[in-house]
């Protein structure tokens, strides 16, 4: 709240792409929660399809706005629309819980299911039909490693299968942590590929790498102590 | 120094080894005493196995998983058993369930159930000194799987009896194996509790253990057979634990 240029309502919605004129928001946030040390204070809007990079220093709060848009973590005040239906809001005590929010996370470490083979961790999700399980193993060139253990698979490869997964369930939202740290360049490629396909749904990616953020977003958010300090296209 | 201490934990398993009357193993073990108390060990440890599974699975649940009050207490509670001599482990069992005791009284006038000296008091006792080994296992396991791995999954669309079912248990598997081998095996291995709480009655609560000790005074063959079939269940239980207490590679 500190930052004036936050609190313009035009920020957010300066420019919108046709067609999604009249779109409630993927993202709506405004609101703060706590987590340990860190305050996370942040308004925030994102449009359907849109891409936005959030960047800043280590302790900025990046990850905690991933988890509080995928339902980990709860507004102490304010709230949070996805698609325009209010998932949490701290004033009536209204939280939607991650199963019925529409989110694919990519969290930093993956957290792939190690006791289930690779193509059953992309279909994990019940939202998953077979056809885009089939999809997305073939877009990320997992169709050969559909049998293998996720323990059995390279960084680049496990970081495919997690992307696969969350994309799996058709999210309304997609939620991913530096997707690129560890990344081989085949990899980065195929992802960066599928994130540049029309039909991706709203995206937040979280990196500490400018040429990602600058080569891939519509926006770049700059986080710095839980305080957005930047907002640029 | 490393050396000695190999050497003293090495040197009693060779003597054992050593001095086994390996030509009369078949027929020392096929005699009648050694087969009954091979067999009211088996029913006690397997008994205590499943009693173990019940309670300690919920209980390591809730040590790993929820926030309460006096946490650390209840969990100091938990492992003091593992520290505890297991004759004193038999001694409180004496006074809080026997015929006297402090709830077996009202065992006793109410439903007319007495546990000491009885195969069922047996279990008690191996239940009592067996129950930490898997709730430790379990605990440890649902700490490091950890609570993001099930948030992960809901984030998928996945209920929480979904999670439970698809991932967390899956996951768990492993680890309750582990903790159940040992368990089973401090139970197979009960004495002091055993015999204090439950006597030493042939056929009835004389295990395996307190067959040997026994037959140490009469019949030191049978005693060196009984343990060499203590050991091989040893050995045995390692290859299940085998990720937690061995190398892999």
């Amino acid at each position: 709240m500190s930052d004036p240029r936050v609190d313009a309502p035009t920020i957010a919605t300066t420019v919108l792409a046709p067609g999604t004129v009249g779109a409630p928001p993927a993202v709506d946030l405004a609101g703060h929660t706590s987590v340990g040390d860190l305050t996370l204070d942040v308004r925030l809007k994102v449009r359907p399809g849109e891409l936005v990079a959030v960047v800043g220093p280590n302790g900025a709060g990046k990850t905690t706005l991933l988890r509080l848009v995928a339902g980990l973590v709860a507004l102490d005040a304010g709230s949070l629309s996805l698609g325009g239906r209010v998932v949490d809001d701290a004033t009536s005590s209204g939280f939607v819980t991650s199963h019925r929010r529409r989110v694919g996370w990519v969290p930093q470490d993956r957290l792939l299911f190690d006791h289930l083979p690779v193509a059953a961790n992309v279909g994990f999700s019940p939202r998953a039909t077979p056809e885009r399980v089939a999809h997305l193993l073939a877009e990320l060139d997992l169709v050969d490693l559909a049998d293998r253990r996720p323990t059995d698979c390279s960084g680049g490869q496990a970081q495919r299968v997690a992307v696969a997964r969350a994309l799996a369930g058709a999210p309304d939202v997609l939620l991913l942590d530096e997707p690129s740290t560890a990344l081989d360049a085949e990899s980065r490629r195929r992802i960066y590929h599928l994130l540049e396909d029309g039909e991706r749904p709203a995206t937040l990616l979280v990196t500490h790498d400018p040429g990602e953020a600058a080569g891939l977003a519509d926006r770049v958010v700059e986080l710095a102590t839980g305080q957005v300090v930047g907002d640029a296209p | 120094m490393a050396v000695v201490g190999i050497t003293v934990l090495a040197l009693p398993l060779v003597g054992l080894v050593q001095r086994a009357p390996w030509t009369s193993l078949g027929d020392l073990l096929g005699r009648r005493p050694v087969l009954e108390s091979l067999r009211v060990s088996l029913t006690v440890s397997l008994v205590t196995a499943g009693v173990v599974l019940v309670l300690g699975t919920p209980l390591a649940w809730v040590l790993a998983r929820v926030e309460m009050p006096f946490r650390r207490l209840v969990r100091a509670l938990v492992v003091l058993p593992m520290v505890l001599p297991p004759v004193v482990g038999g001694t409180a069992l004496l006074f809080a369930l026997g015929r006297r005791g402090l709830v077996g009284q009202w065992l006793d006038r109410w439903f007319d159930v007495a546990l000491p000296f009885t195969m069922a008091g047996a279990v008690v006792a191996a239940v009592f000194v067996a129950l930490p080994f898997y709730v430790v296992t379990v605990e440890g396991a649902l700490r490091t799987t950890g609570d993001e791995m099930e948030g992960l999954a809901a984030t998928l669309g996945a209920p929480p009896l979904t999670v439970l079912r698809r991932v967390t248990l899956p996951r768990l598997v492993p680890a309750m194996g582990a903790g159940l081998a040992l368990a089973w095996a401090r139970a197979l291995g009960e004495f002091g509790a055993t015999i204090t709480f439950a006597g030493n009655l042939p056929g009835r609560t004389r295990t395996l253990p307190l067959a040997t000790f026994q037959a140490m005074e009469s019949d030191p063959e049978a005693a060196l057979a009984l343990s060499l079939v203590l050991l091989a269940v040893s050995l045995a239980v390692l290859i299940p634990t085998r990720n937690r207490w061995l190398p892999t590679r």
